[in-house]
């Protein structure tokens, strides 16, 4: 009996395995369709080492605001007399194969730009590429059309403004956040692939709706509920046998590292590495006073304040959720009391996995789609969950405003390419003064 | 399909100079994680901060000995600013603030305010004279079949492959020194060991600053061959060392070595291969960038499949790695 448990376990473990590679091996068999949209774009992929391709390229994408400039004409010249002109495609997009990593000029012809489309400096229809600059094979070269849209708002408007997007963008980690601190609570996972799971959400809304062109609240509905079916199948197919297997909390770590690299290319496999637009009309501007926000932040926010709430009575009110935060607080007590913890724990990955979809879909709709649009935010969403405290919901919420905040009201005072870093150099502090977060509590950080 | 080539490419490899970064950064590692149970999730900032530290004074004008001093007394600092706040923690606390650290740097280096020093996204180049000028190889090209280099290759690997057998015995020494019995005390027991009187935390913080020394000597030998780019600083690296030393064996002497050798040659024989069939068009539907993205989809598994089914690695001893958190 014992032994047929055994082998069913194992045979599960073997299952899983199977699935991993016959999922790779159908990535490489099943890629055609795929592919051939992929390799027809110049825009180079992210690879973590330049080695990989021989052709050296100048190339980039013309817009104007969202509208990609089609039929645009540039010239790259370099020494030697070499001298080629790229056309823009319908996707906005030139590149110009170079002989060598030497020095070229890059020009605009402002003659070429469709009408209503002007060069937003008209002294800046000409950049250089100096050859020191090789580093990679590929290089681009961006030339800002429109209006002068820079804002010259007060320091106070632009306070504002800031405050709403940080809320917004906080609430956002918030959704993800708290699936991390309930499978960490429940089974002390700290789950890497967590920033995979906004991404899945965020590429099949991507799918359904731009695409396969079908309504976005549709394609909202299709990424929550394929989220929580994605969540349960990490735990039916992954987490449970390792559990039955006994396997250490650290070693589990790393297995979830080694799924988030697993996933992450894979959708790098199946996306390519551009950037992907996702128009979908929410992006109407309505003025509220002060501030400015689109339509799309303000359905947003008023949905992550709804599903958070809901959350949070889930947690307090019904069965299920009082079992879920029993078992955090002891899982064997919550066995011998007659909760059925392996239940609970799919439960909290369906519901995570819900959760990190919702999340992807909104950071789409926020700031577009990639392949590694989850893993950005990953470690944004430790950092919430640390500052607020490992393992606990309410901790979670309160840390990610906290990080939303952070990360967009630190732009006011340094530059925005460092906003990220802010908000952890915040972390690494609070843990100096706090090591047991902002609402954790003493006993967990051991 | 060109397999002389393929295999020419991949047994070249076990020599290169990148396969003796990673070894190195790995012995870093198994330092803390191997022996003394530090979960570093932020291996890539000691590379980064070894190769930024060494590549900016020696584009200031400074002397090879004092650009490499700067990079182990950059590290050694990093590793306090680390230490200090998470070595009382508990050990995922570590795990998370280590990975944000390592981002944070990173982000710092990229920053277009600093391009002056760090030359932001675009990284830093020409800083090979220093050390191309110490070579008393001369020049010319040596070797045979795949080992085929010129006085500067050859160099390079000279210098990193003596310095990985340097670190290997200095870590051999320490590791039977009383000092690693008590640091392999603390990864076993913290607890017990404390309560023999010794002060864990600064065990746990020497274990910390020697391995980040090696990760930014490892910076150095990274960068030798190649120019200095942030964009190569992500937490992949950090991942890739992991699955390295995992592969070999956390806490043991030959483990990272032979993990960086063949990690290396089964990533260039895989993309030596499949680049190979797509040519000949046995794949023909891939593209080469796919190609590529195949060989990392396929670290990630392999990194799952070893921590599952063998955690101790290739050379490990199942009772001396045995994940006690």
């Amino acid at each position: 009996m014992i032994a047929g448990i055994r082998i069913g376990r194992g045979v599960r473990l073997i299952t899983m395995l199977m699935a991993v590679l016959a999922l790779c091996l159908g990535v490489v068999l099943g890629s055609g369709a795929l592919s051939a949209s992929a390799s027809t774009t110049p825009v180079p992929t992210p690879t973590p080492t330049s080695d990989f391709t021989n052709t050296l390229s100048i190339g980039g994408i013309l817009r104007d605001g969202d509208t990609l400039v089609e039929g645009a004409e540039i010239t790259v010249a370099g020494a030697g007399g070499f001298s080629e002109v790229a056309t823009t495609d319908d996707t906005g997009r030139w590149s110009v194969v170079v002989p060598e990593k030497g020095d070229y000029t890059v020009t605009l012809d402002p003659e070429s730009l469709p009408d209503g489309v002007a060069l937003r400096d008209p002294d800046k229809s000409e950049a250089s590429v100096s050859a020191d600059e090789w580093q990679t094979n590929t290089l681009t070269r961006s030339f800002p059309l429109g209006e002068d849209t820079r804002q010259t708002t007060g320091f106070f408007e632009q306070f504002l403004q800031r405050l709403v997007a940080g809320l917004n963008f906080g609430l956002l980690i918030a959704l993800a956040a708290i699936g991390i601190t309930l499978i960490f609570g429940t089974t002390g996972l700290n789950n890497f692939a967590h920033g995979e799971m906004v991404t899945f959400g965020a590429i099949v809304a991507w799918l359904v709706a731009v695409i396969a062109g079908l309504n976005i609240f549709l394609a909202m509905v299709i990424a929550v509920v394929l989220g929580g079916v994605f969540g349960y199948l990490n735990d039916w197919l992954l987490w449970k046998p390792l559990r039955r297997k006994g396997v250490k909390l650290v070693q589990a770590m790393i297995v979830s590292i080694g799924l988030a690299i697993a996933l992450r290319y894979l959708y790098l496999f199946f996306i390519g590495g551009e950037t992907k637009n996702m128009n979908v009309g929410l992006s109407d501007t309505v003025v509220l006073g002060p501030v400015r926000i689109t339509t799309g932040s303000i359905f947003s926010m008023a949905l992550s304040i709804v599903v958070l709430v809901l959350v949070g009575l889930f947690l307090t009110r019904t069965r299920i959720g009082k079992a879920t935060r029993a078992v955090s607080d002891n899982p064997s007590l919550a066995a011998a009391s007659g909760i059925d913890v392996d239940r609970i724990i799919r439960i909290v990955w369906v519901l995570s996995g819900s959760l990190a979809a919702l999340a992807g879909v909104m950071l789409a709709l926020y700031r577009q789609v990639s392949w590694d649009m989850g893993f950005q935010v990953l470690l944004l969403m430790f950092a919430a969950v640390t500052l607020g405290g490992l393992g606990s919901a309410y901790g979670a919420l309160v840390g990610s405003i906290v990080v939303g905040l952070f990360v967009e009201l630190s732009t006011l005072f340094i530059p925005p390419d460092l906003k990220y870093a802010a908000a952890l150099v915040v972390l690494i502090v609070v843990l100096l003064v706090r090591p047991q977060g902002i609402l954790g509590r003493k006993e967990r950080i051991g | 399909m060109d397999w002389g080539n393929i295999f020419g490419n991949a047994v070249g490899e076990i020599i290169s100079p990148t396969t003796a970064a990673y070894a190195l950064a790995a012995i870093g590692l198994g330092v803390h994680f191997g022996y003394t149970g530090l979960l570093n999730f932020g291996q890539a900032a000691f590379l980064l901060i070894g190769a930024y530290a060494f590549a900016i004074p020696t584009l200031a004008g400074a002397p090879i000995i004092v650009a490499v001093l700067c990079a182990i007394a950059c590290s050694v600092i990093f590793a306090f600013i680390l230490g200090i706040p998470t070595l009382r923690l508990r050990a995922d606390y570590l795990a998370i603030v280590t990975i944000a650290s390592a981002e944070v740097v990173r982000f710092i280096v990229t920053t277009t305010g600093l391009t002056d020093f760090t030359g932001a996204a675009n990284g830093l180049s020409g800083f090979k004279g220093t050390f191309a000028a110490i070579n008393p190889i001369p020049a010319g090209t040596y070797g045979f079949g795949p080992f085929t280099y010129n006085e500067y290759d050859w160099w390079v690997r000279i210098v990193g492959w003596t310095l990985v057998v340097l670190a290997s015995v200095l870590v051999w020494l320490l590791m039977r020194s009383p000092w690693g019995r008590v640091v392999k005390g603390i990864r076993e027991d913290e607890d017990a060991v404390r309560s023999l009187g010794k002060n864990v935390y600064s065990y746990k913080m020497q274990a910390l600053v020697i391995g980040g020394g090696l990760g930014s000597i490892a910076g150095i030998i990274f960068i030798l061959p190649r120019a200095v780019q942030p964009a190569n600083y992500t937490t992949g690296l950090t991942f890739f060392i992991w699955t390295i030393m995992l592969l070999g064996g956390a806490a043991t002497i030959f483990g990272p070595i032979i993990g960086s050798m063949i990690f290396w040659v089964v990533l260039s024989l895989t993309q030596g291969i499949l680049y190979g069939a797509i040519e000949s068009g046995a794949l023909g539907f891939l593209s080469t960038t796919q190609a590529g993205q195949i060989r990392f989809i396929l670290v990630g598994v392999a990194l799952m499949l070893l921590v599952i089914f063998r955690p101790q690695g290739i050379f490990g001893n199942k009772k001396e790695l045995s994940f006690s958190v």
